[in-house]
């Protein structure tokens, strides 16, 4: 299946990537390659058999209700750009 | 035109675990900033989710109390998005097997009449943090600590039909959840938070019309007001030949208005798929059939015993059992005094007006069952009239102790001495020769009205402390003699 360039457009400004003009056609056929791999299995019959939810057929393991974790907010702070009063600073957002 | 509302909600409820959904960070509230974030909810590289199996039981309980069905397998999503306070770029959450699946709920109207809401799912997914946008120029501050926490996300089926039946179904959900102590319900503090999907059609018909989602209206208030402005603004459009679009508004409390919120606009596309982190997680019957057996009794199963075991109106028995902590005081006050009819009055009444004036809750009520249960036997043995009571009242609740102590201190006691009482009125008859030959001449019929006179003047003169019912029946039994 080919990937059309308006869509891989979508994809990457939904995934916030960057992909240059010069790219673009070259990231659509790669995908287009990809999709053709997915194409294969989609051609496999698969009626009748319930889609796994993980690679694994395990069941998840839960945790008991307890606090683990102190607080290391200046280790954390430390690796971020930009900080004030305890909180990370980022550019300014507005619903 | 006639117009109908329709109404369907979604609700966030906080769940009161002690640790987050996925890290064993602390999910306390008011904490300082980012003290609450640990790795895994910064999405620190190399970290893994782990669920928290409390979150699941919450969840469980709530789906039974909602006579739902109980997904035995469910999986986790991932809903893909980009904002600063979702460090991970993907929120975790449940979209094909949630936790709780379709059930049913009753909510009461006004009038004492019922009506079904169905629930078309409740799922667990993990809560967003805090962006701070007034403090900092041309920057925001994002605060963590509530990135993580568990919520349960409950979707109803658009049942309602005017804006009272949302407040009535939100008052409900708010109820259940408290109940079960699964969560806090505080409303002030973002444990309860809801979302309105609101369209309007004509009457008559079938088909829904283009809906509009209303974000993050908090209080019960804002819900009615809220949806009320909001079905307004349509039903105006559409008379006026205009057309809905379907988009996301932001309630104005100030303006009483909503409007778009623009930067929603771009069609969301959140490329949910399995969470390959987390694998399904499966609960057995035994484990469902176990909790069920721990569930507490529950509003509309408490309010049922009340009418019988006290004899309560349906009215109050919904009233008085809404909050669970007012329905165990009523019980404690009750014990203690036997008045049950009083004592509903006394909680949805002077006690509800009092907690609300002061912004408080019945856990902090400044007059505690006991007080209350004595001032009511007080009533009971007409040591006190209602009249007086009310005064007494809000002396225990300013802290002047017991209602004994109140009454004696103040010399609140009613006079219900027969000797006291027939003095009383012989004097009152005896001042009043004008009113007394009034009444001689009156038509029968107007006698029992013009009686007010006299009582009026006895509790003037006894400053409210003579028994009422005693007056009345001396001064009947007097004024009869002198036709």
């Amino acid at each position: 299946m080919a990937v059309d360039t308006q869509t891989v457009e979508k994809l990457a400004e939904l995934a916030r990537i960057a992909i240059s003009k010069q790219t673009i056609e070259e990231v659509s056929n790669r995908l287009g390659d990809v999709l053709q791999l997915v194409d294969q299995l989609q051609a496999v019959n698969t009626d009748g058999i319930a889609p796994m939810a993980h690679p694994l057929d395990e069941i998840q393991v839960l945790r008991a209700d307890k606090i683990t974790e102190s607080n290391n907010r200046k280790d954390f702070l430390e690796l971020a750009p930009q900080t004030e009063d305890g909180l990370y600073l980022v550019p300014k957002v507005i619903d | 035109m006639e117009w109908e509302i329709v109404i369907g909600l979604e609700i966030h409820v906080q769940l009161s675990t002690q640790s987050k959904l996925f890290s064993g960070a602390s999910t306390r509230f008011g904490a300082e900033p980012n003290t609450q974030a640990c790795a895994v909810d910064l999405a620190m590289p190399g970290t893994l989710p782990v669920p928290n199996e409390e979150a699941f039981r919450y969840a469980v309980m709530f789906g039974l109390a909602m006579n739902a069905e109980i997904g035995k397998r469910s999986i986790f999503e991932r809903k893909n998005y980009f904002y600063p306070d979702l460090p991970k770029g993907y929120q975790t959450t449940q979209l094909e097997q949630p936790i709780v699946g379709p059930g049913e709920v009753e909510i009461h109207l006004e009038g004492g009449s019922h009506k079904k809401i169905r629930l078309h799912h409740a799922h667990l997914e993990e809560d967003a943090g805090k962006s701070l946008h007034e403090d900092f120029q041309s920057m925001s501050g994002i605060d963590l600590n509530r990135a993580g926490t568990p919520l349960i996300e409950i979707v109803s089926e658009p049942d309602m039909r005017s804006a009272v039946e949302a407040v009535a179904f939100l008052k409900k959900i708010h109820s259940i959840v408290t109940y079960l102590g699964i969560s806090d319900g505080d409303m002030s503090q973002g444990s309860l938070r809801c979302d309105a999907n609101v369209s309007v059609r004509v009457k008559g018909t079938d088909k829904l019309g283009t809906r509009t989602e209303l974000k993050n209206i908090n209080s019960f208030r804002f819900v009615e007001r809220a949806i009320k402005v909001e079905a307004e603004r349509q039903i105006d459009i559409l008379e006026n030949g205009g057309s809905i679009t379907q988009e996301t508004r932001l309630y104005d409390a100030d303006k009483n208005e909503t409007r778009s919120m623009r930067s929603k606009e771009v069609a969301n596309d959140y490329r949910y798929f399995p969470c390959p982190d987390l694998l399904p997680v499966s609960l057995t019957d035994d484990y469902i059939e176990q909790l069920r057996g721990t569930l507490p009794e529950l509003p509309d199963t408490k309010a049922l015993r009340f009418q019988s075991e006290y004899q309560l109106s349906v009215y109050d028995a919904d009233q008085v059992t809404q909050e669970r902590a007012s329905a165990d005081f009523f019980e404690a006050v009750c014990k203690s005094c036997g008045e049950p009819k009083l004592t509903a009055n006394w909680i949805n009444g002077e006690l509800a007006a009092l907690l609300n004036r002061q912004g408080i809750t019945i856990h902090q009520s400044p007059v505690s069952a006991e007080q209350l249960a004595g001032l009511i036997s007080r009533i009971k043995d007409n040591t006190i009239s209602s009249k007086t009571a009310k005064q007494v009242f809000e002396a225990i609740a300013d802290g002047a102790g017991n209602a004994d102590e109140v009454i004696e201190k103040r010399g609140l006691k009613q006079v219900s001495d027969t000797s006291a009482i027939e003095k009383m009125v012989d004097d009152v008859i005896a001042a009043s020769p004008t009113q007394v030959e009034n009444y001689r001449k009156a038509d029968e019929s107007k006698r029992p009205k013009m009686m007010g006179y006299f009582v009026g003047q006895i509790m003037k003169s006894s400053k409210g402390q003579a028994n009422p019912q005693m007056i009345n029946n001396m001064l009947r039994k007097k004024l009869g003699e002198l036709l």
